[in-house]
């Protein structure tokens, strides 16, 4: 099965309204290159599921999206992602606010076809008043009240990993696959952009085999985008970019916002894009984050 | 006769905040920040081996990494995987102990790490968002570490947003019980406090050099317990600031409160 494809063709099956899972976390390992295509396209009113960064930033800032569903929206070295800020305190878009832990336990219930998964976290915090989706229950085992947190379901998964066979088999070698695994099952469709496409082969070797974290048939697309992560990182290939992360919050500050800053890079393609940002080499000479 | 030791305040609360971790056990120490950071480190070199700690990206360590750029050649003390999706197995399992710094702590040691102002709907300052705060909050103890304690942090009233759960009745779930609710050390600028006082009122622990009760009171918004006797928080020790500095060889934790004033502002 060779489930090859281009971006284009991905933001092709994209519909309005969808409810598009991004994966990654913040300014790691996001599939920038495959959000960069839905800024080019007229597709809207989404609802995005992230461990937000830059990817939830740009795409409010865009106009197309209804509705974020978040833990946090950061960069990390960069606290509060502007874009998302600005879309917050404007009024502009829905939120489903909860705990970190709380989203990772709606993937899996998506995953796994259950309505809801009990917790006791977003207990005595505005979680459970400020979500009128989120619904507290008993419980038929204890006297206790319980946290319902509904299965976070899917159309579409966006995924960047370090190596992918056509088959869909996805090798993430960096430090941590953050919850891309729970992204790729919870949805109907997965997407996944790879640094490099590899012959099935590759895997035969069980040290790269037990870095690929779910099975082909998760997977749906595989995009080969070298460099699609950026200016998010792509541990060990790649670090995020400072210098460009730092021009993309100041440009929330100017007059011209994100236009300015869609003028200055986002370009007509990935190949464009990749050159106004200094081009591949350049990308893959950015050094890895110390923390 | 010894000459008296010169430290910062960051390195006097560093000292005070390491406190927390000191009888613990083996749990995940998180402190999120440079000073909280250094807290669990310097727990984990000193008062309590058994502390468990992360290298803030992917991996447990046997040993707390230092800050900031380290030499090519370091070889960090790894012991296991810990990615952010195992995080939570940990939390959840209640064998953990942070140290966060949110904008708001009520009367209730509630905070509020989200909108701030306005409405829920268009707030008039987005902050963080709810992270990890409602999970850890009821998972296992937290302590605060505040920079700069004023009446916008310890405000008047309820928190904006409630991100974390803390000791108000009328929040209480069904089958809890206050006394479940677990926040140990509120370490700031000017004191050490706790949530020890009766009915569990924000309570003085512990006052900086040069620092009084009246000051304390006068920077927070709702009454704070105090008791008859209240001593002067420890001064770091010689040995205490060498590891620090070991930890911190580029002096982040010059940059972590206002102007870097020193320890003692007697």
């Amino acid at each position: 099965m060779n489930k090859q494809m281009t971006a284009a063709q991905v933001v092709a099956q994209l519909k309005d309204g969808m409810t598009i899972g991004i994966g990654g976390w913040g300014p790691r390992r996001k599939p920038m290159a495959l959000v960069r295509e839905i800024l080019r396209s007229d597709v809207k009113d989404l609802t995005v599921v992230s461990y937000g960064g830059a990817d939830v930033g740009m795409l409010c800032a865009a106009g197309k999206v209804k509705k974020v569903v978040f833990a946090f929206v950061s960069l990390d070295f960069i606290p509060l992602e502007p874009y998302f800020r600005q879309a917050r305190q404007s009024g502009a878009i829905e939120v489903m606010e909860i705990d970190e832990g709380m989203m990772l336990l709606g993937l899996r219930a998506a995953s796994w076809g259950l309505p809801f998964i009990p917790t006791e976290v977003g207990l005595g915090t505005d979680i459970i008043t400020k979500n009128p989706g989120i619904k507290v229950i008993d419980s038929p085992y204890d006297d206790k009240e319980w946290v319902a947190m509904p299965a976070l379901k899917l159309d579409v998964s966006l995924l960047h990993v370090d190596r992918a066979d056509v088959r869909g088999v996805c090798q993430i070698a960096g430090p941590d696959h953050y919850m891309d695994d729970w992204f790729a099952r919870a949805a109907a469709k997965t997407f996944v952009s790879c640094d490099e496409l590899v012959a099935t082969e590759y895997f035969h070797d069980p040290a790269q085999a037990r870095l690929v974290h779910w099975e082909r048939s998760m997977t749906t697309g595989v995009i080969p985008i070298p460099g699609g992560a950026h200016p998010t990182s792509c541990s060990p290939l790649y670090g995020f970019d400072v210098p460009h992360f730092k021009a993309y919050a100041a440009s929330a500050k100017e007059e011209s916002g994100i236009c300015g800053y869609f003028d200055k890079f986002l370009g007509a393609s990935e190949q464009e894009y990749q050159k106004n940002v200094g081009g591949l080499d350049a990308i893959r000479a950015i050094e890895l984050p110390t923390y | 006769m010894t000459a008296a030791i010169e430290y910062t305040l960051a390195e006097l609360c560093i000292v005070a905040a390491s406190k927390a971790f000191a009888d613990e056990g083996e749990v995940l120490g998180t402190g999120i920040g440079v000073i909280p950071r250094l807290a669990a480190s310097l727990a984990m070199k000193t008062t309590n081996p058994d502390l468990m700690m992360t290298d803030s990206e992917a991996w447990m360590l046997s040993e707390p990494n230092p800050l900031g750029k380290r030499p090519a050649d370091f070889v960090p003390a790894t012991e296991s995987w810990m990615g952010f999706s195992r995080i939570f197995d940990n939390v959840w399992s209640g064998r953990r102990h942070a140290m966060l710094g949110p904008t708001q702590i009520d009367k209730y040691g509630q905070s509020n790490t989200s909108a701030l102002g306005g409405t829920y709907d268009k707030p008039k300052s987005m902050m963080l968002g709810a992270r990890g705060f409602p999970g850890n909050s009821i998972s296992h103890p937290n302590s605060f570490f505040v920079p700069e304690h004023n009446t916008r942090v310890f405000m008047d009233g309820e928190c904006d947003f409630v991100s974390s759960i803390g000791y108000n009745p009328a929040r209480l779930p069904k089958g809890h019980r206050l006394e479940d609710i677990d926040i140990r050390l509120v370490i700031t600028d000017l004191c050490v406090m706790d949530f020890g006082g009766p009915e569990h009122q924000i309570r003085l622990v512990s006052l900086h050099p040069g620092i009084t009760a009246e000051q304390v009171q006068a920077s927070t918004g709702y009454p704070v317990y105090i008791p008859d006797e209240v001593p002067t928080t420890a001064a770091p020790t010689r040995a205490q600031l060498d590891i620090i500095a070991a930890l911190d060889p580029h002096h982040q934790r010059a940059q972590q409160i206002k102007d870097n004033p020193a320890g003692n502002r007697a």
